[in-house]
């Protein structure tokens, strides 16, 4: 028997002080019995736990890097208590027991709920269409050739179709690789650092093909971690037009820009990269209008050596779970540009709802996942404090907002800075 | 006065200030290198390696000539017959070099930024001699050390610059400094080899050669950089000689004695032709000259600081 109760929270929506139960893992109106565990949430804010829906856990295969352990020990520590992990592992995530081999990993040794998403095409190769309808039954969420793009339109098209069979969702990585040859962002900058440029287009060129293809199927799709002003403003338009269409961006799309790459610091470095202050205002405002549906991590462990050396040769990517939540209140609900509960519904509910996880609430009778954060203090990022094994995050050293202090999944505590 | 920095990265990094101290500094030492005896002492019981991943005639042989005559123990690596071959990293590589107390460390490197990385991580001082396409901070040097013994100042000077402007390093360096000291720069050059957002470093982008070079005081030739071609920026190389070369008749449309420069070497017949090249209004061979007084002036501003903060 576990019951959990959870006093003087302040409730995210609502505002009002309220308490919370937890038997056997699930959300309750009231105990049974006494409780065994009172946790005193006062100057607390509670909601559902944070789901990601796209992480790289690094697992099977770059476990030098990050593993489901770590992984989700600092998916626990930033509030999340479901995360969705890309199949560009090695092997590839493109069969039912690479599938079966992450989940019961994630079983022993996780700190959260893990949802695989497949490969859209065997081997990542943009080739030939994975075996999604066996993987789903293993249990993926979706399907991805992540970290590329679905590599040519005949293929976006037989993944669309293919997948629907199964009902498995398909998220795209956008990017133009024939014309994305580069280490940050086209423009100015790029040029005075002498460094190639990915240029926008390379983005917003894909989300159009997607957005072409899906209204052509009729048929959703969604986009990867957006972050220029055109593609946002393609996938607002497309909406408007009834296009089954959702996307999704990152923290740093929305808290830093190009400029940020001055000083060849590859903790800058990510793909896709920073861009201008004007796409920046334009992820905000996607983010206000609902265009965006979801705010991701786009965790991307990686070890020292990949990226203490030359900016070019570094790889893409920054650590995200740790930071993702104090981010997004920092710099979307402080300066007034969400409400709470808009910032909670892009991290819980809309990623729930998109991948169909039943996740991302507090209502009786669901699973206990719960996350306790303090709004009213601020706090310094700290390179010590980490728990992923990679420590490539931009925001080491930041003072921010928001510091997560408590997540429970399914009725176990997993993190708890609280005692 | 004297340099703030205890690395050479780029011009970037520089005030009008500090790099006319490097221009007066090389006029002396040009008088050094001219006179009979060439040898001082300013680097007496000091250190200079020079640590190439590209190739390099004048850069390399340049800052070696210069750290010999100033008294300097010097030595060279380059990738090949180094355990750079080896796969040793390029941070691996600069601490060894570092421990073996070496004072300055000149560098050439095919990623921009390397020597940036490379500067807090070692005590050595750092020279950049060339990092991918971002700066050649030596070279615009010795180019503006040109026009300022010609003319006496840069300030007001108008310099067109053309060729291969999108993988050239030496057009970045040139227009940072060019601009710092008051001159404007015009550059030109086919549109595929135009990078974005190149005027925001203060230059004019022209659309053609032609206008670029009209009434200019100086004329700089760049290489286009065959080997740095990973996919057709222009047709052909007949093309591209036809329309954006330096050709004696876009010379004359710059003033009266306008000087022509070329940072070499010179794809002859490409950028311009060789008559050009050997024209009275060339001064592309006294560049390889100043190239060694300028690194001198560079070798012994840089050396200068480190005595400085060794004393205090």
């Amino acid at each position: 028997m576990n019951r959990i109760e959870i006093r003087n929270a302040k409730h995210y929506q609502t505002g009002e002080v309220v308490s919370l139960y937890i038997e056997n893992g699930v959300l309750k109106d009231q105990l049974s019995g006494e409780a065994d565990k009172v946790i005193d949430a006062t100057g607390l804010t509670v909601m559902p736990g944070l789901v990601d829906m796209h992480c790289h856990l690094r697992e099977p295969g770059f476990e030098y890097r990050e593993d489901i352990k770590t992984g989700t020990a600092s998916a626990a520590k930033g509030g999340f208590t479901s995360v969705c992990c890309m199949p560009n592992t090695k092997p590839v995530c493109d069969n039912a027991a690479v599938v079966e081999g992450i989940l019961r990993k994630a079983e022993l040794v996780g700190s959260c709920n893990v949802f695989p998403i497949g490969a859209a095409s065997k081997g990542l190769e943009g080739k030939e269409i994975a075996e999604m309808g066996l993987m789903k039954e293993a249990g993926i969420v979706a399907v991805s050739d992540d970290g590329k793009p679905i590599a040519t339109s005949n293929l976006l098209k037989k993944v669309l179709e293919y997948a629907s069979d199964f009902d498995i969702p398909v998220l795209n990585h956008c990017e133009d690789l024939s014309i994305a040859e580069g280490a940050m962002n086209e423009g100015a900058i790029s040029t005075s650092l002498g460094l190639r440029g990915i240029p926008a287009i390379a983005e917003e060129i894909m989300i159009s093909r997607d957005v072409q293809t899906a209204e052509y199927l009729d048929m959703p799709i969604h986009i990867c971690h957006v972050s220029t002003a055109r593609g946002i403003d393609i996938i607002r338009q497309a909406k408007k037009r009834g296009v089954k269409v959702t996307c999704e961006t990152c923290p740093h799309y929305f808290s830093l820009t190009e400029e940020a790459c001055v000083n060849y610091d590859t903790n800058y470095k990510m793909n896709p990269p920073l861009r201008t202050e004007k796409d920046r205002m334009a992820v905000i405002e996607g983010l206000k209008d609902g265009t965006i549906d979801c705010i991701v991590t786009d965790h991307a462990p990686h070890h020292i050596d990949e990226k203490d050396i030359e900016f070019s040769l570094a790889n893409n990517g920054i650590i995200g779970f740790e930071t993702a939540l104090a981010v997004g209140y920092t710099y979307l609900v402080k300066p007034g540009y969400l409400t709470l509960p808009e910032l909670v519904e892009k991290m819980t509910v809309n990623p729930s709802k998109i991948l169909k996880l039943g996740r991302g609430t507090l209502d009786q009778g669901m699973p206990a996942d719960v996350t306790l954060a303090d709004l009213n203090t601020s706090f310094v990022y700290t390179k010590e404090e980490i728990l992923s094994k990679a420590t490539n995050s931009p925001y080491i050293g930041e003072t921010l907002d928001g510091r997560v202090k408590l997540t429970i999944v399914g009725g176990r505590i997993t993190y708890d800075e609280l005692c | 006065m004297g340099l703030r920095s205890k690395d050479l990265l780029g011009l970037k990094q520089l005030t009008a200030e500090e790099i006319m101290e490097i221009l007066d500094t090389a006029k002396m030492m040009k008088m050094v290198l001219t006179s009979g005896n060439k040898k001082t002492s300013h680097l007496q019981g000091k250190s200079v390696v020079t640590l190439f991943y590209e190739n390099s005639t004048r850069t390399r042989l340049s800052f070696e000539l210069a750290s010999k005559y100033m008294g300097s123990a010097s030595a060279n690596i380059s990738t090949s017959g180094s355990s750079v071959n080896k796969g040793e990293s390029l941070l691996d590589t600069a601490r060894t070099i570092d421990m073996m107390a070496t004072d300055i460390i000149i560098m050439r490197h095919s990623q921009s930024g390397a020597p940036h990385y490379l500067a807090p991580r070692v005590k050595a001082s750092i020279v950049n001699a060339g990092d991918g396409m971002n700066e050649h901070p030596t070279q615009a040097l010795l180019d503006m050390f040109t026009l300022y013994e010609k003319y006496g100042h840069i300030d007001g000077l108008k310099v067109a610059i053309c060729g291969d402007l999108y993988h050239s390093r030496v057009v970045r360096s040139n227009v940072i400094g060019l601009t710092k000291l008051g001159a404007t720069v015009s550059v030109a050059g086919p549109r595929t080899m135009v990078p974005v957002g190149l005027d925001q470093m203060g230059c004019t982008v022209c659309r053609s050669v032609s206008e670029a070079v009209q009434d200019a005081d100086a004329v700089m030739g760049l290489r286009v950089q065959l080997e740095r071609q990973q996919k057709s920026l222009f047709p052909s190389v007949a093309e591209y000689s036809r329309f954006y070369s330096i050709s004696e008749d876009v010379l004359k449309l710059a003033k009266p004695g306008a000087y022509l420069l070329h940072p070499g070497p010179c794809n002859h017949g490409v950028e311009l032709p060789t008559c050009v090249y050997d024209c009275p209004q060339s001064v592309i061979n006294e560049q390889v000259t100043n190239g060694v007084a300028v690194r001198m002036a560079v070798l012994y501003l840089l050396m200068a600081r480190r005595n400085q903060n060794e004393q205090n």
